[in-house]
């Protein structure tokens, strides 16, 4: 495999988590051989509170001894790096990565906050308000995958880019809440070119090794939710 | 938006994260052409430029739209990329700078804004977590000039802009940014000296109003 044989990477992270996936598939893609260091649920090791003292949160990259932290920071300094092997993350002109970063946020800041909400909903009305929210946010990001992709597989075009890996990672989840909840997120009427691009998403080699299986999402997401139940929200 | 060749910025005066494009585009010399937008009623201009979040600012090249100040400021440097450097070049650094520029983001804005808006208790919490932010980023930026060493860079300009709510933070809260975090009042008053910064920033005093006169609006006293 090519990649920097004398580079020494280490992967905080777990299993389950969509923002340590997105740290795998810019690894795997840029053919970086790592050692991935799993975290217990529930625990945080010394390594990952020295590591992230700031927010003691997965992932960190830990690259010759330096931790970077944040999801989508990691995967900019990936492509920085390995800037030589596997393709580009980043589109070339810097208009096209403003769009990227542009959605990126929205994933982070507006998607993804109402994609949890319809686990973490205490009443059927707030998880059906959150729904709303997943499926109106899922229709700007159909269109803008429309402008961006300019007919291409992927928001990246034809290969998998920053934007592909940040809302790409959360497609485990998604299959999940649908499976739970018996309901569509991506729907082939309304939102086609993103069903499109999951399934080519979810069939590359790279990223099918490290999108967590549905099932066991389930079952993680039944565990979760009864926490959510018994106990008052920690923060 | 028709096509126009050339820049244009739909902001808002008092807006930190508007002076972040600002002091931008002044580092890089940049002619742009200024938009005030009222906020109470918004342009067609910016509704149709930032139909996602209809917020400034709102950086408009050629008749392409670019949002999000932080990301304006990353465009604007890579663009104009023929003078001052507002990104290291090695790729830990930048790294660094993006996690210390989005953790400005995070923090700071809203817990000023709590500092101002709540009273009792609550703004004790706010005081306190604004004095741990600021003393985080004080052993970040150590001994050096500026965040970005001895050249102004990307977390300089994320955070100088609310360097001018300092006052109004220290007035409502009752504490002392030089007394907690002595570095961060000194880089302030070194970030003054650029003429990007100091034509960008207004005085404090008036910052100061404008948080009375929100005040007001809120129905906080």
């Amino acid at each position: 495999m090519a990649g920097s044989g004398t580079s020494d990477v280490k992967l905080l992270g777990a299993w389950a988590s969509p923002y340590v996936v997105r740290a795998r598939i810019a690894l795997n893609l840029k053919e970086v051989q790592y050692e991935f260091l799993e975290e217990q649920f529930g625990t945080k090791s010394e390594l990952l509170l020295k590591s992230n003292p700031i927010y003691k949160k997965i992932p960190v990259l830990i690259h010759d001894e330096k931790p970077v932290c944040e999801s989508m920071i990691i995967v900019q300094y990936i492509d920085d790096v390995w800037i030589n092997s596997g393709p580009a993350l980043m589109p070339a002109d810097a208009y096209d990565r403003a769009l990227q970063r542009f959605w990126t946020v929205y994933v982070d800041d507006k998607f993804v906050p109402s994609l949890f909400g319809i686990m973490r909903s205490p009443t059927e009305e707030a998880k059906a308000e959150a729904k709303e929210q997943a499926l109106a946010s899922l229709q700007l990001l159909e269109e803008a995958f429309g402008k961006i992709s300019k007919g291409k597989p992927f928001f990246g075009g034809d290969t998998i880019g920053y934007l592909d890996i940040a809302l790409g990672s959360f497609l485990g989840w998604m299959k999940a809440f649908e499976e739970m909840n018996g309901f569509k997120l991506l729907d082939d009427t309304k939102t086609p070119l993103l069903c499109a691009w999951a399934d080519n998403f979810c069939n590359n080699e790279v990223v099918g090794a490290v999108i967590p299986e549905t099932a066991k999402l389930v079952e993680l997401a039944k565990v979760m939710q009864a926490r959510y139940k018994s106990a008052p929200p920690a923060n | 938006m028709a096509s126009e060749k050339g820049v244009m910025l739909l902001d808002f005066w008092v807006s930190p994260f508007g002076q972040r494009a600002r002091i931008a585009l002044a580092e890089k010399g940049v002619q742009y052409e200024y938009k005030e937008e009222n906020l109470t009623e918004k342009s067609e201009l910016l509704l149709k430029a930032n139909p996602v979040h209809k917020k400034i600012p709102v950086l408009i090249h050629d008749g392409k739209p670019v949002c999000e100040s932080l990301i304006i400021v990353e465009y604007i440097n890579e663009v104009w990329s023929d003078k001052a450097p507002l990104m290291p070049s090695d790729p830990y650094q930048k790294a660094q700078a993006r996690f210390w520029a989005d953790f400005v983001d995070k923090k700071v804005y809203d817990c000023g804004s709590r500092l101002w808006k709540l009273k009792g208790e609550e703004q004790q919490a706010a005081k306190k977590e604004m004095i741990e932010i600021l003393q985080l980023l004080e052993a970040q930026l150590g001994d050096k000039k500026y965040f970005g060493g001895d050249s102004f860079g990307f977390v300089d300009v994320a955070f100088v802009p609310f360097t001018s709510w300092f006052y109004s933070y220290e007035t409502c809260a009752n504490f002392s940014v030089e007394g907690v975090a002595p570095k961060i009042a000194q880089w302030a008053k070194r970030c003054m000296e650029r003429e990007s910064v100091a034509k960008t920033l207004y005085d404090p005093k008036k910052v100061y109003e404008f948080v009375c006169f929100l005040k007001k609006k809120f129905g906080v006293e």
